[in-house]
């Protein structure tokens, strides 16, 4: 069967969410993005919404179950009321999920409980890397089996919360596919940069980290022994990475909409010529087409369909472009007022931007 | 619940209709369009019968009222509707096989729709009966007239009522009614032709009339030579004293003061009909990437998912464009007829399928093309006829920019009067 609407226990999330968007994210985004940070309180109130503690079992801490697709409503609402806000409140889930999906279950039970029964804290995960062309399934950053240890040396860029880590997973390639390694704080050879600034995202501390030969014990391995299905993790990263788009892309399109429907210009509303109006049309059909792709490609993750990697695949690819185009024509409508920073939209439109490098920062 | 699993007796029918489109069509598909006005009877007929067969006579899902005895056996299994679903699919994979010739599957069409759409219980039985008969019949909608295409609420045809006779006469031109001749001359079908009442009142003014074939004063005067779609005729029809009886108007014959109310029966009508002219684009989107990717990995090449676009080719980059607008344009449809199946209501939905429908299918038909350079451009293919077929899905049944306009009032919450 098809079905297009959110179950009762997911409106419930959501609308938990909305709440705190509504009344919390999104009145400090503009404060943040300028100040450079959001305080650990607003923070630490986007964590008790449970998000990731509703998505894991009882058994490693949490209280529900996972589910990709109520995962991407969930980024999705986050992103619409800040991007920079949402991937903070997510940021442990970097560090969380890929243990529940891919990690043995000694990993699971003995690292899980303390991220998810804890308050927020900076638990992340290191994946993208300083290439253009930065792929992956192909890192530069290598692991090479040394006695009794894997050995990572690499450069990672995009690192929330790098100087203030209580762990990471950082991912690296190990006879030519891509695994990860749980990562302590303190390890030798880890060497956090200064925190990267940035045209977009600028409330999130992102950092750069060097790695030399940083030493990771063989049971620190993702998996153990065995090597992991990295494409399953990768999903994950993609579909939270399109939903982030689509909240985003929402924000931006209700604003311009909005502004659009109240600004005067030649006796009616701007919203009343076409030009403007057949924009927004444009606009909210390219959301709903990513949106339902998104959603398509979370539900073939959860159901365990052989394509979910490919439409996971496809969702991020056509969120990036969704993205851009929406928050590019918001400013565009509020015209020479879009490009003031008082309004949010040209902060929008430097986050969509974004959308095409972020594909590492959160998961669901 | 959000889930994407193909309904299970979907899954079955599309298994037939694949094999219908593979064997009954895609083999005639270039005849038929370097024979245009001519009509394919093998697939008609074969059609038919089929539909016959499994007691699907009329093209347009049974809105409920009209189909009662249907219903307990429905909630007894409490197997949610899927009606429009089914139909979608069905288009989609009919069209996938070739869009003019699924243009004359007997069954009503748009014809069949409106009824549907705006017609009481008993119009619907009496109507649509035909359908069912033993030899195939064919419906159609005429809504545009020589000087009025999208501004439908400037309709010229007039309806008006013979009080001694109690039938309405009807006088004026429709020109592009699709799969008119075939509905008028080639079998006992109908038309419904959207006329007004009365021309002060504009479009509260407009009502759609059920005229059968074999009406006298009802002639076909012109067949237009098209761009694709050849096998499908499309029709010019004069209306000169032609009388049909009073309840042959579809609805209420009563004209609101404030209202729009005949106006909202053609657009009732279009939220039906729209994602489904937008399952027809999917279908031939799907025909044109499917033979796309055949035709490259002949030549050597295999499309890379997976990969940044930084790695990929030009061509790989545009595939895996053409693979997002495809099957996101998909789920819009399937949406779109998912409200409609659960009643609930779809007119942004529906208008918002129709634009990404159009808008894919002539950007997919058209970069295939340029990608496939000579080979492309050749009739030993069938790109080029799909790229000439798919223009007219941005077109008909509203045309992209009509609506947009009808999506943008939707989203802005404007009535027609705030949005022209």
């Amino acid at each position: 069967m098809y079905g297009f609407e959110p179950s009762e226990e997911q409106k419930m999330l959501i609308d938990a969410i909305q709440r705190y968007t509504t009344n919390d994210l999104r009145p400090a985004a503009h404060d943040a993005d300028e100040g450079g940070f959001f305080s650990e309180d607003l923070i630490e109130k986007g964590w008790e919404l449970g998000i990731l503690q509703a998505s894991l079992p009882e058994d490693y801490g949490g209280f529900g179950e996972y589910s990709a697709v109520t995962g991407v409503l969930a980024a999705e609402e986050l992103a619409h009321g800040d991007l920079a806000g949402g991937i903070a409140v997510l940021t442990p889930g970097l560090y969380a999920m890929p243990i529940f999906l891919a990690g043995t279950e000694q990993q699971k039970e003995s690292l899980l409980p303390a991220v998810i029964e804890a308050e927020w804290k900076p638990y992340t995960a290191a994946l993208i890397e300083p290439r253009f062309d930065f792929d992956p399934n192909d890192l530069k950053t290598e692991a090479i089996e040394f006695g009794d240890v894997y050995l990572l040396s690499g450069e990672k860029v995009f690192v929330p919360y790098a100087d203030q880590a209580e762990a990471y997973i950082i991912y690296a390639k190990l006879d030519d596919a891509t695994q990860g390694f749980i990562v302590e704080a303190d390890a030798e050879g880890v060497e956090v940069g200064k925190r990267q600034a940035m045209m977009g995202v600028n409330a999130l501390p992102l950092h750069k980290i060097k790695l030399d030969k940083v030493h990771v014990p063989m049971e620190n391995k993702l998996g153990g022994q065995s090597s992991i299905d990295f494409e399953k993790i990768l999903s994950s990263f993609r579909i939270a990475t399109a939903s982030l788009g689509v909240g985003l892309a929402r924000a931006a399109f209700e604003y311009s909409r909005d502004y659009a429907k109240d600004r005067d210009v030649f006796g009616v509303k701007v919203a009343q010529k076409q030009a403007i109006a057949f924009m927004l049309a444009e606009m909210a059909t390219e959301i709903e087409a990513i949106r339902l792709l998104t959603w398509e490609a979370a539900w073939m993750i959860d159901e365990g369909k052989e394509e979910a990697a490919k439409y996971a695949y496809l969702a991020q690819t056509g969120a990036m472009d969704m993205a851009m185009m929406v928050t590019d024509r918001a400013v565009q409508i509020l015209g020479g007022h879009g490009y003031i920073r008082e309004h949010p939209v040209e902060m929008w439109m430097r986050c969509g931007r974004g959308i095409a490098s972020f594909t590492g920062l959160a998961m669901v | 619940m959000i889930e994407f699993e193909t309904p299970k007796p979907i899954v079955k029918q599309q298994y037939l209709l694949q094999t219908v489109a593979e064997e009954m069509m895609r083999p005639h598909s270039r005849y038929f369009d370097e024979h245009e006005h001519e009509i394919p009877w093998d697939y008609i007929n074969f059609m038919h019968q089929a539909m016959q067969a499994v007691g699907a006579g009329s093209l347009a899902p049974a809105s409920g009222n009209g189909d009662k005895e249907k219903e307990p056996d429905d909630k007894k299994k409490k197997y949610p509707p899927i009606g429009y679903q089914s139909l979608a699919f069905m288009l989609e994979m009919l069209s996938w096989g070739d869009v003019g010739i699924y243009l004359v599957t007997p069954g009503g069409s748009l014809g069949a729709a409106a009824v549907e759409a705006t017609g009481t219980p008993e119009q619907k039985k009496k109507f649509l009966a035909r359908f069912q008969a033993e030899e195939p019949a064919f419906g159609a909608m005429a809504m545009t007239e020589p000087q009025c295409g999208s501004d439908t609420s400037a309709i010229r045809t007039s309806a008006v009522l013979d009080e001694e006779t109690n039938e309405w006469v009807l006088n004026g031109e429709k020109i592009f009614v699709t799969a008119g001749k075939i509905s008028l001359e080639d079998s006992d079908g109908l038309v419904v032709i959207w006329a007004t009442i009365d021309p002060s009142a504009g479009r509260a003014g407009m009502r759609p009339f059920v005229v059968e074939a074999g009406t006298p004063g009802v002639s076909v005067t012109k067949l237009e030579h098209k761009m694709g779609i050849r096998a499908s005729d499309t029709a010019s029809i004069v209306l000169q004293d032609a009388r049909v009886p009073f309840e042959n108007l579809l609805g209420s014959p009563e004209i609101p003061k404030k209202e729009t109310k005949g106006f909202k029966g053609a657009m009732a009508t279009f939220d039906a009909t729209r994602p489904l002219v937008a399952a027809t684009g999917i279908g031939v989107s799907r025909a044109t990437l499917e033979l796309l990717k055949e035709l490259l990995a002949q030549q050597g090449v295999k499309i890379r998912y997976g990969l940044p676009r930084q790695k990929l080719t030009s061509v790989e980059r545009d595939v895996i464009d053409m693979e997002i607008m495809l099957e996101s344009a998909w789920l819009m449809v399937i949406k779109a007829v998912w409200l409609a199946d659960n009643r609930k209501p779809n007119s942004l939905e529906a208008s918002m399928s129709k634009v990404r429908g159009g808008d894919i299918v002539t950007k997919i038909t058209q970069k295939a093309l340029e990608i496939m350079g000579p080979i492309g451009y050749t009739r030993d293919h069938l790109l080029e006829k799909w790229f000439r077929d798919a223009k007219i899905t941005d077109i008909y049944e509203g045309t992209g920019q009509i609506n947009r306009l009808v999506v943008a009032r939707n989203i802005l919450g404007y009535r027609g009067e705030q949005l022209r």
